[in-house]
């Protein structure tokens, strides 16, 4: 239905689609970037689906300041069921096979700079921001996601839960596995991609 | 130090558990009480933040720009 507001005749679709356009174009990047994190295939069409599925619901959407959560979520649903459309049987990593990795402990014993007076740190500054989406990669999923969710995108364990739809315990001991699988890889890649000659003698 | 002492696998194992503060009280007390006297868990501690803070600041929320204009004539096309 029409209103007229003075000699104007506005739209209410016209004017849900246009907050609705606003909307997905502020928050594009963001889309993007968590797509990038989460997968590293069909990161673009699972921004569409997201973009498509958010338009379709977006009367749903209450509050304008909402918003960025909210169509976050959906794209983190379509992942989750992408996941699950998959199947693909993910063997759970024992956590005897991995509790004992430390990075800390790795990098002080490996003594990779030995002129540094910051080994650690060092350590750290020797990744790239592309660098720790290749580590991010080498995680298996159901690992990646719970990891990407915490640590990168700040949502809190019981939201991760309620996300991906797994329950709490599931959450957090897949967390745990993969924070470890991510010490032990960032280890690894940064002895294959050769992070670690980077650093010359004074 | 707290009544019961925990070793030092368990302490690092819990370290990022007790940084979100996910721990039960009882267990959150047993990690504390483990870092009040062990000087290496507290590297570990230590680390755990930086390599927390790390994640946090790897974060790009950049689109190539072809991306960018394929994904906005796709909301275009809505």
């Amino acid at each position: 239905m029409e209103q007229v507001v003075g000699e104007i005749v506005v739209d209410p679709e016209d004017e849900r689609r246009a907050a609705f356009e606003v909307l997905a174009r502020e928050q594009l990047p963001r889309l993007y970037g968590l797509a990038r994190r989460l997968t590293n295939h069909g990161t673009e069409d699972l921004v569409q689906e997201c973009l498509l599925k958010a338009y379709r619901s977006f009367d749903t959407l209450r509050f304008t300041e909402a918003g960025p959560a909210w169509i976050q979520q959906i794209l983190v649903n379509g992942f989750r069921d992408r996941l699950r459309k998959e199947a693909r049987s993910v063997q759970e990593v024992g956590v005897e096979e991995i509790d004992h990795i430390s990075l800390y402990r790795t990098i002080a014993e490996e003594d990779p700079f030995p002129y540094s007076d910051t080994l650690h740190g060092d350590f750290l500054a020797a990744f790239g921001n592309e660098d720790v989406r290749a580590v991010l990669m080498r995680l298996p999923e159901i690992y990646r996601a719970p990891l990407v969710l915490r640590y990168m995108e700040g949502f809190a364990t019981k939201e991760i839960a309620r996300m991906m739809d797994t329950p709490l315990g599931t959450t957090l001991a897949r967390l745990h596995r993969g924070r470890k699988l991510f010490e032990r890889e960032m280890w690894a890649y940064a002895e294959e991609a050769g992070l670690l000659d980077a650093k010359e003698a004074p | 130090m707290t009544e019961r002492a925990i070793p030092c696998s368990d302490a690092v194992s819990q370290l990022w558990d007790y940084l979100d503060k996910v721990l039960s009280p009882e267990d959150q007390a047993l990690v504390e009480g483990h870092l009040a006297f062990c000087r290496r868990c507290c590297g570990e501690l230590e680390f755990a933040k930086e390599l927390r803070s790390f994640l946090a600041s790897s974060v790009v929320d950049e689109v190539p720009p072809d991306v960018k204009e394929r994904l906005e004539r796709f909301v275009d096309e809505l």
